[in-house]
């Protein structure tokens, strides 16, 4: 029981024991706090004397005896332990032995079988060589068999090729049978030396240049549509016909279809002058440039034509061409390479002659456009002539299609710039005629009118129209020309327009074309063909009435004045002409204006004062004066003058404001006048008629003229009523110094002229700046007819005075 | 460059009558004659000295009356002509005389130049052109170049061609033509041309101006209406022979080329009033003189219907150095058609201007008043004209 008792420990100590054979150290813990202590006898270390020694010492025999009992009881369970295990191995032993014999057995059973396994494996491969060695020849000859089986199905198909392709030629399907042959044509290609496949060839050949020249026909057939036309030349291409042969044919034929729009143009253009020629008989060429003839097919037709006709054909041909010509995808036969460059050339070339020829004829038609009453309509043909050739510059980049065109549209406003300006002259010049004709009818109402001195005038007015009235009228019909033609020309620059934002009409139209092509250019041809009436007027017996001369002056000083600037701001508010082009200024327009203005009054006085002249001229020559009777009465001629110069003043007074005086005169009285000049007269006079020696006349008329200011007699006229008729009588009475200087005289001849002066000084005085002026020559006249006169009598102031109050 | 300032002499009586002595190359000399209704009426020789600026006068009596009109002979310095007036029986009649210098008159002058009491010579009659059955003369005119031996006299509407025989002392009618039409015609003036071997003549009346053929004494042709008033005078251009100008009342000066009567060549049109005078400078034809009654002479240069073009003389050296000359011709281009001055020294109605003879730069012109005023071409001109 002991042994039991203590079983439990030794047991784990031997299991542990055995965990240390093995190695494996699951209390590693307690074996360290064992191993340390030599006493432990349980421990590696134990060291039995060491132990021994200790027990003795410490332990009482009691316990000694105790500790041996224990160690007794120890001992007998180790052996116990000791001899299960050893007789537990032998059992396993004893039956691994017995395996091991059974093993030996079956092995050697396994190793007879193997051997009678490869010793059949060797048979079968035996067998095997023999059959293959016997199939060999079967095989190799079927393999050919079968090669010359596919050969023959291929030479089937070309000996069959050309049947074929004709059946598709015939068909109509070329397209499969361009593809076919394209893939025959190497194989042909490479045995074209037998015989047999050069006849296939051959054939093939021929039937492909059947297909070719059947291609072509149809190519070159007028009637064939852009898709067949494309067709024909997709696959022309693929029968590497020569593209640029090519490029020529389409275009030609493209060309007749557009020569014969053309020509359909052309036809319209001519057919438009025939019959314009015919019917200009009729309705003679200078007849209004404002109405455009009904009877032909307007621009905007004629454009719309073109454009519908020519260029949207050309548009289709350059699409299609270059479709086929330039956009190919690449890749294609090495032919084919440079193609691109060359068709693009050739189209270039081609584009540009038929746009030159259209060019030219629209070019042609705009110039017939002469009529320019309806503007819109020309500059809506402009418009879409421009508009369309933006779609062909859109598909030929590099053409100078647009460019050329642009240039026509400007041509064609520059032109119409031309035009107006032509008919806003002729339209001057005819309202100038119809101011000429209304001037010739009022004028023997005026005339005969003047006859009650001035008091007919109103009488004039209700008959006719009056000067300001005309003027009035000329100038509003000149200003409102100006306006409506600077409302046609601006339609060149609306907004809707697809040329006006090119750089010539922002700019160079504006400012060079209308304002100074126009508007500058009438207002100087207006001064300048007032001008002209000074010159050539008076020439062959005096061809321009001198009112219009007066007029005119008017006219121009009235364009000095206001019209001018007008018209220009108006042009220079429509118009936004850019500052830095030169124009010509307001003033200098203004100057030139106001010169003409002067120059036509000057002209003015001139013919007046030389149409007064001339009848005193005639009246002096006429007469002899050496044996003329004694005068009772003012002479007629002298009435005359008299009525014409006031017919003239209020003729000029229509016009022209009145002007300014010399003080003195506007108040002196006639009487008070009368009798100072009468005073002054005979102061002057009275030595000249005494008989003296000869230098004393002379000297005392010198010393005369010596004290008396010298009067300029021919002074610039100015612009109001008094100086026009101051040179007028200036001119008139030193003509008639003139006259009488030529002439000797009797004593009745000087009295008669005594008279005279004395008439015209009642009367002339009021019209004059400076009444001193026709003090002067009416003594001027006297004094030289006293010159002149054989028996110098003068007459009494006095009888004078009274003839000339009675006549 | 400064001119010489124009000088001026003062006759007593008023005068009308003015021509350089065709004769006399070597002298500057003037005939003036006056026009006093009651005087003695006198013909003034002027000489003018260029190198000092003076005028020496010698007078000369002519008895027979107021002189309209005075042509000095081309051959004889010593023979002129006057058309003078002549009082009979309260009629005016105008007489045409041929007469002679007496030859002794220089000297005489020079004897006693400041003796006032010394009575002037009279002119010694040669003969008369009797004109009893023609009416009064407007003027005479001598064969342009010739001998001094035929003159025409312009009557009314007659034109009379005279032969001078016996050194002028008597004169017979070699023909006569007659200006027929409405009304009461009469020659104001005329112009014996010095083309065609002066075989025409060209006269004014009223507004028109004739050609005649001295040969056939016919009418060649008739410019009607050449001005729209009197033609008061006609020259023809010296050098270009189918060329004449004409002025008139019309204020204008107009120039003709006679084959194309039917519109004036040019037109000038600077005066403001009758223009009385116009002449053709001998030498340089495009100078031209003209004279009115706004008491104005004026100076212009026709260049563009002259004999000699403007430019013409210049190119001919330009060709050598061009840059400089190029710079030169074109500051001197813009010498047109132009004025190149008006003289105002005359305070009346100048009747007459006249080119000098003997000095083609030199001109003088005569007022009313009896102001004679010589008067040079402008020093700036002359040398451009020349150079």
């Amino acid at each position: 029981m002991e042994v039991d008792g203590g079983d439990g420990a030794p047991k784990r100590r031997v299991h542990g024991l055995l965990q240390l054979y093995y190695g494996i150290s699951v209390e590693g813990k307690a074996e360290q706090s064992e191993s340390a202590d030599p006493c432990d006898i349980n421990g590696p270390h134990f060291d039995p004397e060491l132990f021994l020694n200790k027990m003795r010492k410490e332990c009482s025999l009691t316990e000694l005896m105790d500790q041996e009992s224990c160690m007794v009881k120890q001992i007998r369970s180790l052996d116990s332990d000791m001899q299960t295990l050893v007789y537990e191995n032998y059992n396993k032993f004893i039956s691994a032995t017995d395996t091991i014999r059974k093993m030996k057995n079956d092995f050697k059973k396994m190793e007879d079988e193997m051997d009678c396994l490869s010793a059949n494996m060797a048979a079968i491969t035996e067998f095997s060589a023999k059959i293959s060695s016997t199939l060999q020849d079967q095989h190799t000859q079927i393999t050919k068999l079968s090669g010359v089986h596919s050969l023959v199905r291929k030479l089937q198909f070309l000996f069959e090729f050309p049947a074929w392709l004709r059946k598709c030629v015939e068909c109509g399907e070329f397209g499969r049978a361009v593809s076919a042959q394209r893939r025959a044509r190497c194989v042909l290609n490479h045995y074209n030396n037998i015989t047999s496949f050069r006849g296939i060839q051959d054939e093939c050949n021929t039937i492909m240049m059947e297909l070719t020249l059947h291609l072509r026909d149809r190519f070159s057939d007028n009637n064939a549509s852009a898709k067949e036309l494309s067709e024909c030349v997709e696959l022309l291409l693929q029968l590497d016909e020569p593209a640029d042969e090519l490029c020529d044919k389409f275009l030609n034929h493209a060309h007749s279809k557009l020569e014969a729009d053309l020509q359909g143009l052309e036809a319209e253009l001519s057919d438009s002058i025939q019959k314009q020629t015919p019917v200009s008989p009729v309705s003679p060429s200078e007849s209004n440039p404002f109405l455009s003839p009904a009877n032909r097919m307007d621009i905007l037709e004629f454009i719309d034509r073109g454009c519908n006709e020519f260029v949207s054909n050309l548009c289709l041909v350059i699409a299609s061409y270059q479709e086929l010509f330039i956009n190919r995808p690449q890749g294609g036969a090495h032919a084919l390479q440079h193609l691109p460059q060359m068709a693009s050339q050739k189209l270039q070339q081609f584009v540009d002659t038929l746009a030159g020829r259209y060019f030219t004829l629209v070019e042609r038609r705009i110039q017939e456009e002469k009529g320019v009453g309806d503007n819109s309509l020309l500059v809506r043909a402009l418009d879409r002539f421009h508009r369309r050739l933006q779609a062909v510059s859109k598909l030929l980049p590099g053409s100078e299609v647009t460019s050329r065109g642009t240039d026509i549209v400007i041509n064609a406003a520059r032109e119409r710039i031309k035009q107006y300006l032509c008919a806003l002259q002729s339209f001057y010049l005819d309202s100038l005629t119809d101011v000429r004709q209304a001037l010739a009818a009022p004028r023997i109402t005026v005339g005969g009118a003047s006859g009650a001195l001035g008091a007919g005038s109103s009488a004039a007015k209700d008959s006719q129209p009056t000067l300001p009235e005309l003027l009035t009228s000329l100038s509003n019909s000149i200003l409102n020309q100006i306006k409506s033609v600077l409302m046609s020309v601006h339609l060149f620059t609306a907004k809707d327009i697809t040329f006006s934002n090119k750089p010539y009409f922002k700019g160079e139209f504006c400012s060079q074309g209308v304002r100074e092509g126009l508007i500058v250019s009438f207002i100087k041809f207006i001064c300048q063909s007032s001008r002209q009436f000074c010159e050539s007027a008076g020439d062959r017996s005096s061809s321009t009435p001198p009112t219009l001369l007066l007029l005119l002056s008017r006219l121009c000083l009235d364009y000095d004045t206001s019209t001018i600037s007008y018209i220009l701001t108006l042009t220079d508010e429509q118009f936004l002409t850019p500052l830095h082009s030169p124009i010509t200024t307001v003033t200098t327009l203004c100057a030139e204006a106001r010169e003409a203005a002067q120059k036509l009054l000057n002209h003015y006085v001139k013919v007046q004062g030389l149409i007064i002249s001339q009848m005193l001229r005639k009246s002096v020559e006429t007469r002899d004066w050496v044996n003329t009777i004694e005068p009772r009465n003012v002479r007629a001629v002298m009435k005359r003058v008299v009525e014409d110069t006031t017919a003239i003043d209020v003729q000029v007074g229509l016009l022209y404001e009145e002007g300014v005086r010399k003080a003195h005169s506007s108040d002196s009285s006639k009487r008070t006048f009368s009798v100072y000049s009468s005073s002054r007269q005979q102061l002057r006079y009275a030595p000249s008629y005494t008989p003296s020696a000869p230098m004393d006349t002379n000297l005392l008329s010198n010393i005369h003229k010596l004290f008396s200011e010298r009067i300029d007699i021919f002074s610039p006229v100015e612009f109001n009523k008094v100086s026009v008729l101051t040179g007028i009588v200036k001119i008139s009475l030193k003509s008639l110094v003139e006259c009488v200087r030529v002439r000797s005289f009797g004593r009745f001849g000087l009295q008669q002229v005594q008279v005279d002066c004395h008439y015209l000084q009642l009367y002339l005085w009021r019209f004059v700046s400076d009444e001193n002026l026709v003090h002067f020559l009416l003594d001027e006249i006297v004094s030289s007819t006293a010159h002149r006169c054989i028996d110098p009598v003068p007459m009494e102031q006095s009888v004078i005075e009274l003839i000339c109050e009675r006549g | 460059m400064e001119d010489d300032a124009p000088v001026i002499y003062g006759l007593e009586f008023q005068c009308r009558a003015l021509t350089a002595q065709t004769a006399e190359t070597d002298a500057i000399r003037f005939l003036v004659g006056t026009q006093s209704f009651k005087f003695d009426n006198q013909i003034h020789i002027i000489d003018f000295d260029d190198e000092n600026n003076i005028i020496n006068k010698n007078v000369l009596l002519h008895h027979a009356g107021e002189i309209w009109h005075i042509g000095a002979s081309p051959a004889d310095k010593g023979v002129l002509t006057t058309c003078y007036n002549k009082i009979s029986d309260s009629r005016v009649l105008t007489c045409a005389a041929v007469w002679r210098m007496p030859p002794e008159w220089e000297s005489g002058s020079h004897d006693s130049p400041d003796d006032s009491a010394h009575s002037p010579q009279a002119l010694q009659l040669l003969c008369h052109l009797d004109n009893t059955a023609h009416g009064n003369v407007a003027c005479v005119l001598w064969e342009p170049m010739g001998d001094g031996k035929r003159v025409i006299s312009l009557a009314e509407s007659h034109i009379v061609l005279w032969d001078l025989q016996e050194s002028s002392t008597k004169a017979t009618i070699s023909s006569s033509a007659t200006l027929e039409g409405k009304g009461q015609l009469k020659f104001t003036s005329g112009k014996w041309s010095p083309h065609h071997n002066s075989t025409q003549l060209a006269t004014a009346n009223d507004t028109a101006i004739r050609g005649w053929d001295l040969r056939s004494m016919s009418q060649i042709y008739c410019i009607e209406n050449a001005h729209g008033q009197l033609v008061r005078d006609l020259d023809f251009n010296p050098n270009k022979q189918y060329y004449l100008a004409s002025c008139g009342d019309d204020c204008k000066v107009k120039f003709w080329d006679v084959r194309h009567i039917n519109e004036p060549v040019k037109t000038l049109e600077e005066h403001s009033h009758w223009v009385w005078s116009v002449r053709y400078n001998h030498s340089h034809d495009q100078l031209l003189l003209t004279a009115s009654s706004d008491s104005r002479v004026i100076l212009s240069n026709m260049v563009s219907i002259s004999s000699e073009p403007f430019g013409h003389l210049v190119d001919d050296d330009d060709l050598s150095d061009s840059e400089e000359n190029h710079h030169e011709e074109k500051s001197k281009e813009p010498l047109q058609d132009s004025i190149i001055a008006t003289y105002e020294e005359h305070e009346d109605s100048v009747y007459a201007a006249e080119w000098s003879s003997a000095d083609p730069w030199l001109f003088a012109s005569l007022s009313y008043d009896g102001r004679l005023v010589i008067n040079r071409v402008p020093r700036a001109l002359k040398y451009r004209i020349l150079l």
